[in-house]
């Protein structure tokens, strides 16, 4: 109690906060365990908040632990690694522990047992600039391991004068979740080693560590093993209370100072890690090994509770098998209880986000009571760590009234679910909320869908108007051709006559232009449609020839495409739904053909080659 | 689907109601002991008319009559307008009341948490408008007066407006200390003098004072348990008794201590139970005090200068309308966006 009070002054509460039961002494008791080396893993290509990594490897490969298998594609994506040794035998959609359970494309990589590890060098970090440190750790696929796997290299770097604080995430304050109390009190000293370079890399003034104060032993761990650092650094004892893990509310309780959303903590002087990522940082620059297991929390409905260094990709079919599942786990949660997910089956692999796994049982957790009306009794506002308002946002969500939401802040809303978990009316708000920002987006998105399908429209109308316009210009050129050589033929009547008919012809090209212009005017200002056109017509007509010779064509053949497109839909429109059923079968079976052929077709060059190198290893053998 | 966050906290909306209700039982308790079992006769009266309506329009409106009939809200609504009910009132009455007040002020509008008007409040008022004769004919506490009646006396009253024979209402009936006030004050009455009738206790009416104390014990009890926010009774009896002190002090001859309006009529009900009503107030910290200021001052207006002897019902009513507008001009800033809101504030 003493140690809390003297502690009291370092430290700034946040608004809102709940206290759900914690449960975490059923995991934080048993220390990190290896986990299984399972026969197949199935890693997913899409482990950080950008871009899917690309695959460097084919179906056959033989790969060694460690080795990149994807690389980052862009700045916002981050390499990954074969997780064990063996062989690739698949690089297809699988279902990812996501959600939705929408496929993602995994590498499938069957395990030869042997574990053989890649050459590892230590990187040389000290004589490295920003640019090569930073590559180096998004090819070590470092990302951010709390669970929003953000790649780490893009926060390295960008303050020109050094931080003002660096911020090491260790609250852990989702119930159930242990694996950074274990880490921090078995590996204490590898953690502030990493700490050591970050604090290097960004120049920090300062380094707070904050943990809650219901992981005593990992307060007392941090605290031995940061004893002599040559830099102020300290481990801040923050209270128990969810979301103190939460990136925006640690730092308001270590430095008192609110990051809003839409800005990025470093403008404010201030950069945050998750301890668990600080640790690979570590691994990653001292040892060379790329982030390929992660210690993950399975507890839960299972028979040992406990934290399992395991590597990604691990089926969570088969960590559960490790920690023994009981028989009446009717789903499983990814994540911590508030703000985790169920995935859609055992069958997906690890990722980097994966801190924990809870097999969830009716015992465990009763099924949620119905929702009765809200009665704005205003406890979800006492507990919001954001400081909404969500009884008025989930009003405005029910009623569609998503531009008031927006102007509530609704996208301030972090979705910790503190809101949900204290009314009384068993209201699901954050459903409301992730079903308000869906419903915005999904508007912004067709409205820019929209201002394109216009401006290509516009434009369309534009060209064709050209390509009149050109040939009519064409034909005047032919004609004025034709009236000079009957000129020159000397015929006065016939001249007259030519004359005539260009001036007819002009006329008409202008009342032609006229009433495009007018025509345009809903779309576009009548002189932007129009000035082309007096322009066009007092440029020289040769110089529009050979354009136009090549535009009518195309023009022409877009057209009949166009038309065939629309007859196709015609005739789709006028079949019923069996013919339309069987017809997409039919389509669909045709592309499964051609799949299956190419597949084929590469399985049997793969074996060619393959046969061809053994053979010639053969040879060199003998 | 099931989604985050997996955990709930189980408190349900039938345990919050429940716990206003309890939170009722001290102030009826001394109710009863003060003014006989009529007390009791409306509160059952009440509601048994309040569940049967509720259920009767959840049926009309397609609605699940289980959870809802049994979520406590039609019984908290009952029990407070009938707290503010004489309690020698004819049976009708409160059955009126209580059916307009759930049907009309809550189903109307679309149920529980839509409702604009507090709905106790609702029936009540009709009540006094439509029958103000009848809506002021309090007997007097046990007492006061050398005749009461007993507890079989009440309910034939109450039920077939009968009197045991030689024993007319007058005989038994008082005016409220409030109402009392203020008419021999119209009669140029010396406030010292006033107060010397045996209607008056210490500090308020002698029963009622008890009962409202009885009523700020529930309403401390429902601050202990986090149900209500500090802010609405502590602005409303401040504001009620600032404004007080301020005419009294100037003029006490005319105007009663602010220890008097706390303790009379329905101040301390209001305050803990009737303003406190989450449904029909702003819910902003700063709109939660500027609607409580307000009722206090209308409050104190109503009671002095208005036509009525209390003026709980009618300012709640009132500022029910502009709690919309409370809310949307109170808007706390964000997390982080503290600065912003100023900044903006500065320029326009």
């Amino acid at each position: 109690m003493n140690a809390r009070a003297a502690l009291a002054a370092t430290f700034f509460p946040f608004h809102g906060g709940v206290h759900p039961p914690e449960h975490k002494d059923e995991s934080s008791g048993s220390p990190i365990v290896a986990g299984p080396i399972p026969a197949t893993l199935v890693v997913p290509l899409h482990q950080s908040i950008g871009n899917m990594a690309k695959a460097l490897v084919n179906v056959g490969d033989v790969v060694l632990k460690g080795q990149m298998i994807a690389a980052a594609d862009g700045t916002v994506s981050a390499a990954v690694h074969a997780p064990t040794s063996g062989r690739i035998v698949a690089i297809s959609p699988q279902r990812v522990p996501h959600p939705s359970g929408l496929l993602e494309y995994c590498i499938t990589l069957e395990s030869d047992g042997a574990d053989r590890w890649i050459e590892r060098t230590r990187f040389d970090w000290r004589n490295a600039d920003g640019r090569a440190i930073r590559d180096y750790l998004r090819d070590m696929g470092v990302v951010g391991l709390g669970g929003a796997v953000f790649p780490s290299h893009l926060k390295i770097g960008g303050a020109k004068d050094g931080l003002d604080t660096l911020v090491i995430n260790a609250a852990e304050c989702e119930p159930f979740i242990t694996c950074d109390d274990r880490l921090m009190r078995e590996r204490a000293s590898q953690i502030v080693e990493g700490i050591k370079i970050l604090q290097q890399l960004l120049q920090a003034r300062e380094v707070l560590i904050g943990v809650e104060d219901n992981k005593p032993e990992a307060v007392d761990a941090m605290r031995a093993a940061i004893a002599g650092c040559e830099f102020k650094i300290d481990v801040v004892v923050v209270p128990t209370l969810y979301p103190s893990g939460g990136a925006k509310q640690l730092i308001k309780l270590l430095t008192n100072k609110e990051v809003p959303s839409g800005v990025r903590s470093t403008d404010l002087g201030v950069q945050c890690f998750n301890v668990a990522t600080v640790y690979t940082i570590y691994r990653a620059i001292e040892h060379g090994e790329p982030v390929i297991s992660r210690v993950v929390t399975l507890t839960g409905n299972v028979e040992r509770p406990g934290n399992v260094d395991a590597l990604i990709g691990t089926p969570i079919a088969d960590l559960l098998a490790f920690a023994g599942n009981k028989a009446d786990s009717d789903s499983y949660i990814y994540g911590g209880p508030m703000m985790g997910f169920e995935i859609p089956g055992t069958d997906v692999g690890l990722s980097k986000a994966g801190n924990c796994i809870i097999a969830k049982s009716s015992g465990l957790f009763p099924p949620k009571p119905a929702e009765m009306p809200c009665i704005r009794c205003g406890k979800c506002a006492d507990a919001c760590p954001a400081e909404l308002q969500p009884m008025d946002l989930y009003w405005f969500g029910k009623s569609k009234n998503f531009g008031k939401a927006q102007e509530r802040n609704l996208f301030d809303c972090i979705e910790c679910g503190a809101c949900a978990y204290v009314c009384p009316s068993n209201i699901q708000l954050v459903d409301y909320f992730r079903f308000s920002k869906s419903e915005i987006w999904a508007a912004e998105k067709s409205k820019k869908a929209a201002d394109q399908a216009r401006e290509r429209h516009e434009f369309r109308q534009f060209r064709e108007e050209r390509e009149k316009r050109e040939k009519a210009e064409r034909l005047a050129a032919k004609a004025a051709q034709k009236h000079e050589a009957a000129a020159s033929s000397a015929d006065p009547a016939d001249a007259e006559r030519a004359a005539k008919i260009k001036a007819a012809m002009e006329r008409a090209a202008a009342k032609k232009a006229e009433a495009a212009a007018q025509a345009g005017e809903s779309a576009a200002p009548a002189d932007a449609t129009a000035a082309p056109v007096t322009e066009a017509v007092a440029a020289p007509v040769a110089e529009a020839a050979p354009v136009s010779q090549l535009d009518p064509e195309k023009a022409e053949r877009i057209r009949a495409a166009m038309e065939k497109r629309a007859a196709e839909k015609a005739e789709q429109e006028a079949m019923s739904p069996e013919e339309k059923a069987a017809r997409e079968a039919e389509k669909k079976a045709k592309i499964e053909a051609a799949m299956a052929a190419a597949a084929a077709k590469k399985a049997a060059k793969a074996a060619e080659a393959a046969k061809a190198q053994g053979d010639q290893a053969d040879g060199s053998g003998a | 689907m099931n989604t985050s966050p997996f955990f709930i906290k189980p408190t349900p909306l039938q345990v919050v109601m429940f716990k206003v209700a309890l939170a009722l039982v001290p102030a009826i308790a001394v109710y009863t002991y003060s003014f006989g079992i009529g007390v009791l006769v409306q509160i059952t009266l009440a509601t048994i008319a309040a569940l049967v309506t509720e259920a009767f329009c959840l049926k009309l409106r397609n609605y699940p009559i289980k959870p809802f009939v049994t979520d406590g809200s039609a019984i908290v609504t009952a029990w407070l307008m009938a707290l503010s009910f004489p309690p020698l009132a004819p049976w009708w009455m409160i059955v009126v009341a209580a059916v307009l007040s759930i049907a009309l002020a809550k189903h109307m509008y679309g149920g529980l948490g839509q409702n604009t008007f507090n709905p106790a409040m609702v029936g009540f008022a009709i009540m006094i408008v439509s029958f103000p004769a009848q809506m002021s004919r309090w007997a007097a506490p046990f007492g006061v007066l050398p005749q009461s009646l007993d507890w079989s006396a009440q309910l034939s009253w109450i039920f077939t407006g009968h009197l045991p024979a030689g024993l007319a209402f007058d005989a038994i009936a008082s005016a409220t200390p409030l109402d009392t006030v203020k008419t021999q004050l119209m009669q140029h009455a010396s406030m010292s003098h006033i107060f010397q009738s045996p209607l008056f206790g210490s500090i308020g009416g002698i029963g009622t004072e008890w009962i409202t104390a009885a009523y700020l014990l529930g309403g401390l009890y429902l601050l202990w348990q986090k149900l209500i926010p500090w802010q609405i009774p502590v602005t409303f009896l401040a504001v009620l008794g600032g404004v007080a002190g301020i005419f009294h002090l100037v003029d006490p001859a005319h105007y009663t201590s602010p220890l008097f309006h706390w303790f009379s009529g329905a101040a301390m009900l209001g305050a803990f139970f009737i303003v406190t009503d989450p449904v029909t107030g702003p819910t902003t910290p700063l709109g939660r005090v500027i609607f409580a200021a307000l009722i206090g001052l209308l409050t104190y207006l109503i009671r002095v200068f208005g036509g009525y002897p209390d003026g709980v019902a009618f300012a709640v009513l009132i500022m029910n309308l502009a709690a919309p507008f409370i809310d949307q001009y109170t808007q706390p800033a964000v997390f982080g966006r503290k600065g912003q809101q100023k900044k903006a504030g500065a320029q326009s």
